[in-house]
């Protein structure tokens, strides 16, 4: 792809900000193949997130809670693309539907991860001082809680539900995106810009609002990204340890664990769950990737 | 900054706000330190504490057994659990200071630092060797791929650290089983293979450790192959080898020194990555650890282990990062603590 994605008579020379820093940072992620072919692959376990029951309603993949004792770990066929597992469920179609809840966990916890941190940060960064002090303080102590333990005990102490897993992973890992919006407020409260906002007679949720959040959403939309496969991967160890989304809902966890229990007889009911797992986590990281160097590639590495 | 992204901010705790004297040298930081740790596990056994009282129902409810309310009495009377939740709490705090920390309720009658000191072997004989495993391959194949940039060796070393990075370590642990016991079993015709669960110091160990280690072991190669190329294009390398030094020279004593300094801050927050690891790991393969302890305790509301296991955790996680800060002197010595 060594084309020049735009020729210079494609600029609009008397209107320059046609190309704004999302469509610079577009233009350089799309030069990246291996981002790129994450998006594709994410974009596409979406759209199986979203059509999943739809196509057990269209008869194109087999209900993936319906249970067939007598065909047990059955082999791959025609009905059974991937075969069964142990209560006879359909794999193929089970898999696609755990794609609902690793996805349904991965975005969800990020904007308790926005609103948290986001709230914290802006506040620390913004009033600085004491505020700034005790917040920080604040954090650390939240910090030393090591995260699978709080989550592990928050769901034994609340039955596992769909909504206690949320909060549970929401609440503790927050902390590096409040770490990274105070330091970047810090720095940008001091520019001129925002001189003029406060001459201008904005109050500071105005100025925190219109003038810093925006010009921070390039990291912290980085930060977002790399946050979705760590709690996709928070949710499938619990689930795997037993202690996650309650059965019989498909998820990827509960289904490598399930798998777990015949891996001499019938390994691919590991492997096929674990793959689905693994891709989707490193198709997350290379769009996390891509999109820090598209958006300021001075941190490229 | 040379400091990679995920490497969560070092230093946080350096930037304690107390009035420093010329005077105030190494040991004063290191009591500074020592005593952090107080509200911070005083937050963690509050946390803990709280949110256990606000469950719904008592450690007792257990599905399909219903308990007489005598035999509740009796056993709240026993855990002191009939007193009012801030004498509990209040309680409990004198406790632990006194380094007690109750009964268990799921094995009666049995304090819990006895149990935790039974299963202490496991959880440290694996974490200790996977942390040098880290420390050996995660620093050897990142200075190797850095040295070899644009090579294949590079492309194999950022290809396993980047897949690495994102395989959860259960998976890990099963593909490891799938290869190792399953088909080597198979292959073999069953007269080889790794054993897939329990512990002892033998062949036992190889794949819990390496389970634990490879997702440290890839960040940490990646943190190393990136510093170590920031360092290579700095000046006073090239001209260390315009002097004509030796290979081996130039990287102990020139690339080395610096390039590990981010790497070396990188270290203590992995201590918490293998704290959650062997909690990952003990269940794949089945081994009596504190990790497994854990989650039984969760799953059967043990409360008194589950909080006298998260202050252990809280404790190796927070002396793990005092230590990584001293070392961090050692090789950094324009880094002043204090």
């Amino acid at each position: 792809m060594a084309a020049a994605a735009v020729s210079l008579e494609q600029i609009d020379w008397e209107n320059p900000e046609q190309i704004g820093l999302w469509q610079d940072a577009w233009l350089r992620f799309r030069r990246n193949p291996i981002a790129v072919g994450g998006l594709v692959f994410v974009i596409l376990l979406a759209l199986d997130a979203l059509f999943a029951p739809l196509l057990v309603n269209f008869h194109v993949i087999a209900d993936p809670l319906k249970q067939n004792p007598a065909d047990s770990y059955a082999g791959p066929s025609l009905q059974h693309l991937l075969g069964t597992d142990y209560l006879g469920r359909d794999l193929l179609s089970r898999t696609m539907f755990g794609a609902r809840i690793s996805l349904t966990i991965g975005l969800t916890v990020q904007a308790i991860y926005l609103v948290v941190g986001g709230t914290i940060g802006l506040i620390a960064g913004y009033f600085g001082g004491r505020t700034d002090n005790l917040l920080m303080r604040f954090v650390d102590i939240w910090y030393a809680f090591p995260d699978l333990l709080f989550i592990l005990v928050v769901v034994s102490v609340f039955q596992p539900s769909l909504f206690v897993i949320f909060g549970a992973i929401g609440l503790i890992g927050w902390v590096d995106l409040s770490r990274l919006i105070r330091g970047q407020v810090l720095s940008l409260k001091e520019k001129e810009f925002v001189e003029g906002a406060r001459a201008a007679g904005s109050g500071p949720s105005k100025i925190i609002l219109r003038h810093l959040l925006p010009n921070t959403l390039g990291p912290i939309i980085v930060s977002l990204t790399f946050g979705i496969p760590r709690a996709i991967f928070l949710e499938a160890t619990l689930s795997y340890l037993g202690v996650g989304i309650p059965p019989p809902t498909p998820s990827w966890g509960i289904m490598i664990s399930d798998g777990n229990q015949a891996i001499f007889a019938y390994p691919h009911q590991v492997l096929v769950p674990a793959l689905a797992l693994a891709v989707t986590m490193l198709s997350f990281s290379f769009i996390g990737d891509g999109l820090r160097d598209a958006i300021d590639p001075r941190m490229r590495r | 900054m040379a400091v990679a992204q995920g490497a969560p901010p070092r230093g946080a705790l350096l930037s304690i706000k107390i009035p420093r004297g010329r005077g105030a040298g190494l040991g004063l930081y290191v009591v500074r330190r020592i005593l952090w740790l107080v509200p911070v596990l005083f937050f963690v056994i509050t946390i803990t504490f709280v949110l256990m009282h606000l469950a719904p129902g008592s450690p007792w409810d257990k599905e399909g057994k219903q308990l007489s309310a005598a035999v509740v009495r009796n056993l709240n009377a026993k855990y002191g659990l009939s007193d009012p939740v801030l004498v509990q709490y209040g309680r409990y705090l004198v406790n632990v200071v006194h380094f007690d920390f109750g009964l268990s309720y799921q094995y009666e009658d049995q304090p819990v630092s006895s149990l935790i000191l039974r299963s202490w072997p496991p959880t440290a004989t694996i974490g200790l060797l996977a942390f040098l495993m880290i420390v050996i391959f995660g620093i050897g194949i990142g200075v190797i791929a850095a040295l070899r940039q644009n090579t294949w060796v590079d492309y194999l070393v950022v290809g396993f650290s980047t897949i690495g990075a994102s395989t959860p370590a259960f998976v890990v642990g099963i593909i490891l089983i799938i290869i190792f016991s399953v088909t080597l079993y198979r292959v073999t015709g069953g007269n080889f293979s790794l054993p897939t669960g329990g512990f002892a110091f033998d062949q036992h160990l190889i794949m819990p450790v390496v389970t634990l280690s490879v997702l440290p072991i890839a960040f940490i190669a990646r943190l190393t192959r990136a510093s170590t190329l920031e360092v290579l294009r700095q000046d006073y390398v090239r001209t260390a080898w315009a002097k004509g030094l030796r290979e081996r020279l130039v990287v102990t004593k020139h690339v080395l020194k610096n390039s590990l300094i981010p790497v070396v801050s990188a270290l203590g927050p992995t201590f918490a990555v293998l704290i959650t690891g062997s909690v990952i790991v003990e269940s794949v393969f089945a081994i009596p650890g504190i990790g497994r302890a854990f989650v039984v305790a969760v799953s059967s509301r043990d409360y008194p282990m589950i909080l006298a296991t998260t202050i252990l955790f809280s404790v190796i996680v927070a002396l793990a990062n005092l230590v990584v800060d001293l070392l961090y002197t050692v090789i950094d010595p324009r880094v002043r603590l204090g």
